[in-house]
C-alpha cells in the first residue's frame, strides 16, 4: 500500500505511535509544497492530518487535497476538544474526524472503514467478468447473482481464469499455479475440474471456459477478438 | 502444504458463514460401505477441524473393539460441498471425514484411510489410479417388505407412460443433484432389466471416485424416496433378470501420461498394462469377497450375462473379467481396462483398494499375461474352461472368503484390523443364510416330499 501523507512533520510523538501500531505506512509533510513534491507516482493512499497544534497549516493543507482536479480521500482530521466548533461549514474538507490525541485502535478503526467506504484499500476485491463476479475476500461467486456453489479447488481453479480473461493456458500450467505441489494426477486432474466447472457455470455460460484444441483453456473471448470457440 | 490446509479451512468456514449454513453433514464410512452422517453446527466448525469430533465407534460395524472405542471424525476441507437438495431456507453442507485415533493416527478400521494408504504406496511407485464406474440399480415402486417380491416401476402393468415419466424425471433430477455435488455424469440410461438404470461417471483419481460412489448411493435412493420410489443397489434383486453391476474402468498415469499406454506394442498396451492386467487376473479370486461382498452378490456373478463368471481378458469379449476396450485413434491417454465383476453393493474404498494393490503387485512382480480369451467363455463346458487353464470366480461368499482368508496381498491391503473383522463378519453372515429355508425350496421340495 502506498503511505499516507501525515500532518504536520514531524507528527505528534503518539500520532506517530498509533500509526506504527496499526501496521500503516506513511510520511509526514510540513506544508502543502512539499506534500505534492513528495507524491508517490501512484498518489497518497490518504491523508490524516492533526490541526490541534497549528490550525490554519492544516486547513490550508486540507484545501489543496480537496480542491485540486483529483480530490484525495480518504482524509481524516484530528482535531482537539476546543476546535469541533471550526468544522462548521468545513465539511467539504475531510472525510471523518476524530479527537486528539487518539487511541491507536480508534484511529485504525476509522482509516479501515475509510478505505472501505471510499472503495480502497481492504475494500473486499472484487473480480468480474460478463455475468461472472467473485469476491477475493469472502470466497465466493456468482453467476447471474446467483450463488455458485463451488469446492475449493473448482473456486480456485475459476478465481485463476477469471483473474487472466482471455489468456490461454496449458494444463501444466494451470496444475503447477493453482494446485501447486498438492497433486499427483497430471493433466486429467485439470480436465476433471473444468468438467465440474463447466456444469456448475450451467449450460448457458459454460462456454465462459473454452477449450482450446490441443493447447488448453481460455476463459473468455479471446484477446484478438476472434470468438474461435 | 500447512498453508494450503489453512486456505482450505478458510474457504469452508467463510462459505458457511457467507451462505448462512445452519447444518454441516459430517460423513464417513463403515466396513460395510454403508454412509454414515453426524450433523454439526457452524459454531462447532473451527473446533472439529482443529480437534475432530469425538465419537464412539463402538457403535459402528468394523470400528472399534470395546478397549479403544473412542475415535475422531476429521472432515476433509477439500470435499465441501454445499447439499442440493437442502430446503432454501436451511443451507445444509457437507464433508467427508478421515477417521483418526485420540492421537491423531490414522484409525485401522477406516476404509477411506485403507484406501488413502495405498493410493500413497501407489504414489510412491509414481502411479496414479483413475476409475470411472458404470453405476446400475433398480428402481421399485416401493420397498418390499422383508421377504417379499419388489415390483418393477416401469414393468408394472398399470400406468406405463406415467411410470416412464416417473423414471424419466427421477434421472433427471439424479443427474441434475450430482453435477451441482461435482460429480460429472458421462451417460444414463435404461439398461436391460425392467426398471434397472445405469449412471457411467467421468473418470478422477480413485479416493475422489470412492467418496463419489458414497454420494451417488445417497443421492439416487434420496431423490427417488421423494416421489415415493425404492432405488437400490443390491446386486441381484430379481429372479431371471440380470443383477446390478459396477464395471470400473481403470487407468494408471505417471508423470502425467497414461502409464498403460505403449505406441510400439501391438495391443496398444504397456509392460505396465500388462502387469496391472496380470495382477488383476493372478489376484481376482482373493479379491472377490471385497468387490462382491454379499451372499447375493454371487447371484449375479451365476447369472452371466454382463457379469463375468471367468477369470480372463479380452479386448473384445464382455464375458471377460477384464476387457480392454478398443481407443479410438489418436485418443491414447483414454487407454484403459475394465474391471468387470464388481459390484455397486461394495465398500467403494476398500474394493478400489484391493483392486489398486493387485494389480501394482501384478507390476512390481512382473506377472506374465496369460492369453486372451478369445471365445465366449459363458458356453464353454468345464473341460474346455480347465483345457485353456481358465479358472472361475468363486461362486458363493463362503469360497470368495476362503480365497480372501488365505491372500497376504488382501490382508496387507486392508490391515489386519479390517481384514479380521471383516472375515469374521461375513462368517457370519454366511452362516445365517446357510440356515435360511428359501422360496426355492419350498416350492421345488415341498410339493414332493
Amino acid at each position: 500500500m502506498d503511505p499516507l501523507l501525515v500532518f504536520p512533520d514531524p507528527p505528534p510523538p503518539e500520532l506517530a505511535q498509533a500509526l506504527d501500531l496499526g501496521g500503516w505506512s506513511w510520511k509526514s509533510c510540513g506544508d502543502p509544497d512539499v506534500a505534492m513534491a513528495e507524491e508517490p507516482d501512484e498518489g497518497w493512499a490518504g491523508a490524516v492530518v492533526a490541526a490541534d497544534d497549528d490550525p490554519e497549516g492544516a486547513f490550508a493543507l486540507c484545501r489543496r487535497l480537496r480542491k485540486g482536479e483529483m480530490p484525495l480521500e480518504p482524509l481524516l482530521l484530528l482535531v482537539g476538544a476546543g476546535q469541533l466548533e471550526d468544522l462548521e461549514l468545513r465539511d467539504d474538507l475531510f472525510d471523518d474526524f476524530c479527537l486528539a490525541s487518539v487511541r491507536p485502535v480508534e484511529l485504525s478503526a476509522r482509516l479501515r472503514h475509510l478505505f472501505w467506504r471510499t472503495g480502497r484499500g481492504s475494500r473486499p476485491e472484487l473480480i468480474e467478468y460478463g455475468p461472472l463476479a467473485l469476491n477475493i475476500e469472502t470466497y465466493q461467486a456468482a453467476i447471474d447473482g446467483q450463488p455458485l456453489d463451488l469446492t475449493y479447488m473448482e473456486y480456485e481453479l475459476l478465481k485463476f481464469l477469471a483473474s487472466h480473461p482471455g489468456k490461454v493456458f496449458t494444463r501444466e500450467t494451470l496444475l503447477s499455479r493453482v494446485w501447486g505441489y498438492d497433486y499427483y494426477g497430471g493433466a486429467r486432474t485439470v480436465d476433471v475440474h473444468i468438467r465440474r466447472l463447466r456444469a456448475k457455470l450451467g449450460e448457458e455460460h459454460a462456454g465462459l471456459i473454452h477449450t482450446v484444441r490441443s493447447v488448453g483453456y481460455r476463459f473468455g473471448q479471446s484477446r484478438w477478438g476472434l470468438s474461435a470457440r | 502444504m500447512e498453508n494450503d490446509a489453512r486456505r482450505k479451512r478458510d474457504y469452508v468456514l467463510r462459505t458457511v458463514e457467507e451462505r448462512g449454513v445452519r447444518l454441516i453433514r459430517l460423513w464417513f464410512t463403515d466396513v460395510l460401505g454403508r454412509h454414515k452422517s453426524v450433523a454439526i453446527s457452524p459454531a462447532e466448525l473451527e473446533t472439529v477441524f482443529d480437534e475432530g469430533l469425538q465419537f464412539d465407534g463402538s457403535a459402528i460395524d468394523g470400528f472399534s473393539r470395546v478397549q479403544e472405542s473412542d475415535v475422531l471424525a476429521v472432515p476433509d476441507p477439500g470435499t465441501f460441498e454445499l447439499l442440493p437438495w437442502a430446503a432454501e431456507d436451511e443451507p445444509s453442507g457437507t464433508m467427508f471425514c478421515d477417521i483418526t485415533r485420540l492421537d491423531g493416527s490414522p484409525f485401522p478400521g477406516d476404509p477411506r484411510q485403507v484406501l488413502r494408504r495405498n493410493i500413497g504406496l501407489a504414489r510412491e511407485a509414481g502411479f496414479e489410479m483413475f476409475c470411472a464406474p458404470e453405476v446400475e440399480f433398480f428402481y421399485f415402486a416401493d420397498a418390499a417388505a422383508a421377504g417379499g417380491v419388489p415390483r418393477p416401476l416401469d414393468g408394472a402393468s398399470y400406468f406405463d407412460l406415467t411410470t416412464a415419466d416417473v423414471s424419466s424425471d427421477l434421472r433427471k433430477r439424479t443427474l441434475h443433484m450430482l453435477e451441482a455435488l461435482s460429480i460429472p455424469v458421462e451417460y444414463s440410461f435404461h439398461e436391460d432389466g425392467p426398471s434397472q438404470h445405469e449412471i457411467d461417471l467421468q473418470y478422477t483419481d480413485a479416493l475422489s471416485m470412492a467418496d463419489a460412489v458414497m454420494t451417488l448411493r445417497l443421492t439416487v435412493k434420496k431423490i427417488a424416496m421423494e416421489q415415493g420410489v425404492y432405488a437400490t443397489f443390491m446386486p441381484k434383486p430379481l429372479n431371471g433378470v440380470q443383477g446390478s453391476g459396477m464395471h470400473t474402468h481403470l487407468s494408471l498415469f505417471r508423470d502425467g501420461a497414461n502409464a498403460f499406454h505403449d505406441p510400439d506394442s501391438d495391443d496398444g498396451l504397456s509392460r505396465e498394462g500388462h502387469g496391472f492386467i496380470a495382477g488383476l487376473l493372478h489376484h481376482a479370486r482373493e479379491i472377490t469377497a471385497v468387490t462382491n461382498q454379499l451372499v447375493n452378490s454371487y447371484k449375479r456373478i451365476n447369472e452371466g450375462y454382463e457379469a463375468p463368471r471367468y477369470v480372463s481378458w479380452a479386448r473384445n469379449n464382455r464375458s471377460a473379467l477384464v476387457r480392454v476396450p478398443i481407443i479410438k485413434p489418436g485418443k491414447t491417454q483414454s487407454t484403459r481396462i475394465e474391471y468387470r465383476v464388481i459390484d455397486p453393493a461394495c465398500n467403494p474404498y476398500l474394493a478400489y483398494a484391493v483392486i489398486l494393490a493387485a494389480g501394482l503387485r501384478g507390476i512390481a512382480e512382473g506377472y506374465e499375461l496369460p492369453a486372451e480369451a478369445v471365445d465366449n467363455l459363458h458356453e464353454l463346458g468345464p473341460g474346455e474352461l480347465a483345457a485353456l487353464g481358465v479358472r472361475p470366480l468363486p461362486s458363493n461368499l463362503a469360497e470368495a472368503l476362503d480365497e480372501m482368508e488365505a491372500s497376504e496381498l488382501v490382508r496387507e491391503t486392508l490391515g489386519d484390523h479390517i481384514f479380521e473383522w471383516f472375515l469374521r463378519n461375513k462368517r457370519a453372515e454366511w452362516d445365517l443364510y446357510q440356515r435360511q429355508v428359501t422360496p426355492f425350496e419350498l416350492e421345488h421340495y415341498l410339493p414332493t416330499w
